[in-house]
């Protein structure tokens, strides 16, 4: 793909969910170095309570700038926090395709992630929408933009793993 | 409670692990240290600014709603309706011009005085409050209520002393350092969830000899390391602290050898996270722990409030409040968020933490029978100290606890 107002509904809703499987597939396979190449260089990923957002308070509980940031997370997650060993494993459904906000197409979707800790029955981790803006950088669907609003305010203790 | 758990012999120097998951020791905690003579954190003004805003939250396992009332004054109520005790309020946050009980309707002013209740005078002369119902002894329970520079603490206690007093004047200070009388701005909430003892939060800022070893994170990128700077204060009763640093070069030494934890090729590959502007005389970072439920940051430019709520032995909430100041610009603001990132559920630091308070509560839960070991430093306490390599502030706690708790 190179201009994405060119393409006909049906295209942009299936490169769409093809995004989306690709970028869960990542995550939960845990190919955490790949990640950072779904964004642009200039993005911004963002893990925010239903609370602020809702309240208009800008504070996020993970905030991503640009794609160092994101590489900043992996090098955390690989090398410098100290957490117990865990499965995250993402679902997403309901992708919608909102509209354009100037180029960049506007997605949204619902999802749910489960954790899994080794002496422990999975649990419902994590559930939210997706708000996205998505682009094409070098023939391939990228995000602009990535808000993760979750609803499940009280955080099981640590969010380590992206959504 | 029965008197079957006492102290180890050695003293301070012991930590019993039953402390951490005996039901009976929780029962008497929230007895007499939340519902005790304490000051609880429960809010920001900047959280109530209008008459008839109110936040709904936790002192111990009780909830209160902290509200502003028509006058401007700020009150704090018990959460239970005085009539069967319904938990009447369900917001973390709202505006209301009075509370009504959901389930039969007594309603009550933001100071929590019964206004009125249905039926009071019975149906076609039937049924109703006897005629002496008196609505005047019938409120909701009020707290004493202390507000320092938009700071509200909160207390159940009948006669307990100031505020200032209570914290006494170091920690007055260093609390009048953030909170000198600007007006605060709200940026946002963050809740997390841990598996661990209330007082293992409380340990863990009073542990400056953990912070070297456990955050890799802080330590390559120098922002906290033992051999740099430090200075301690506890309170004079043993139960508020503060560790201040402020930032230092970030080479191998021989004095941080025994640091394994320090990747000297760490880089950042996005430094704007990591851009701090120097705010407040001489420390770049102050963490400070207010008895029994605040934990107050300042690390950097990114302040906030961690309100530890109890949730059982094993389990605690821990709020944070991130704020600023009103004054602040666009690009402060912007500063705060992005270090924001070190703190919090998905906090570069505080991430440890969490796991590792997780860690102590399994390994300490199955083993009552065994103490752990407080000896860095000596055994005594001191009100002040000049380095990061001491127990001294969680065995000051734990001896102001000890006489609270008959233990």
């Amino acid at each position: 793909m190179t201009a994405l107002r060119q393409e006909s509904p049906a295209a942009l809703r299936a490169a769409a969910e093809a995004l989306y499987a690709e970028y869960l597939g990542c995550l939960n396979e845990e190919r955490f170095e790949e990640w950072p190449d779904f964004f642009v260089e200039r993005c911004l990923y963002k893990i925010v309570p239903r609370e602020n957002f809702d309240r208009g308070l800008p504070l996020a509980t993970w905030l991503c700038e640009s794609r160092g940031y994101l590489k900043d997370r992996v090098v955390s997650i690989r090398k410098t926090s100290v957490y117990a060993p865990r499965y995250i494993r993402r679902i997403v459904s309901g992708i919608r395709i909102c509209g354009w906000k100037g180029d960049l197409l506007e997605v949204r979707a619902d999802y749910a992630a489960f954790e899994t800790l080794l002496d422990d029955l999975t649990r419902v981790f994590n559930v939210g929408a997706y708000h996205d803006l998505i682009t094409v950088e070098d023939g391939r669907l990228k995000f602009q933009e990535k808000i993760c609003i979750f609803d499940s305010m009280l955080v099981p203790n640590s969010l380590i793993f992206p959504l | 409670m029965t008197a079957r758990r006492s102290w180890p012999r050695e003293g301070s120097t012991r930590l019993p692990y039953w402390v951490y998951s005996d039901p009976d020791i929780y029962a008497r905690e929230q007895e007499r240290i939340f519902c005790g003579s304490t000051w609880n954190y429960v809010a920001l003004e900047a959280e109530i600014p209008e008459a008839g805003d109110f936040k709904r939250t936790f002192i111990g396992d009780k909830s209160v709603v902290v509200t502003r009332d028509s006058e401007g004054c700020v009150n704090v109520v018990e959460n239970r309706c005085a009539h069967r005790g319904v938990q009447f309020c369900q917001q973390h946050l709202g505006h209301v011009r009075e509370f009504m009980c959901p389930y039969h309707q007594w309603t009550y002013d933001l100071s929590g005085k019964l206004l009125g209740v249905p039926f009071r005078r019975g149906i076609k002369a039937q049924g109703g409050m006897p005629s002496e119902f008196s609505l005047a002894e019938h409120g909701l329970r009020r707290l004493r209520v202390a507000c320092r520079n938009g700071v509200i603490f909160a207390s159940f206690a009948g006669d307990i002393e100031p505020l200032e007093q209570y914290l006494g004047c170091e920690i007055l200070q260093l609390f009048d350092r953030v909170f000198d009388g600007r007006q605060l701005k709200i940026l946002g909430y963050s809740r997390q969830l841990t598996p661990a003892n209330w007082k293992l939060v409380m340990e863990n800022i009073k542990d400056p000899y953990h912070a070297s070893l456990l955050h890799v994170f802080l330590l390559s990128f120098g922002l906290n390391r033992a051999d740099q700077p430090n200075r301690l204060v506890i309170d004079p009763s043993g139960r508020h602290a503060a560790g201040m640093t402020w930032r230092g070069e970030q080479k191998r030494t021989t004095d941080n050898a025994e640091m394994r934890s320090l990747l000297e090729d760490l880089k950042l590959n996005d430094p704007s996270m990591l851009d701090p502007v120097k705010e407040y005389e001489r420390y770049t970072i102050v963490l400070m722990t207010i008895w029994p439920n605040l934990v107050m940051q300042q690390q950097s430019n990114t302040l906030a409030m961690r309100q530890v709520i109890t949730k059982g032995p094993a389990a605690f909430e821990l709020a944070w409040t991130f704020f600023g100041y009103a004054t602040d610009d666009a690009a402060m603001t912007q500063r705060r968020l992005r270090q924001a990132n070190l703190m919090g559920p998905a906090g570069f630091v505080s991430i440890d933490d969490g796991e590792g308070l997780a860690f102590v509560q399994r390994g300490t839960s199955c083993a009552t029978e065994a103490d752990g070991v407080l000896e860095m430093d000596g055994c005594d306490w001191a009100q002040e100290t000049p380095h990061a390599v001491t127990e001294g502030e969680i065995r000051a706690m734990y001896e102001h606890y000890r006489k609270v708790m008959e233990l």
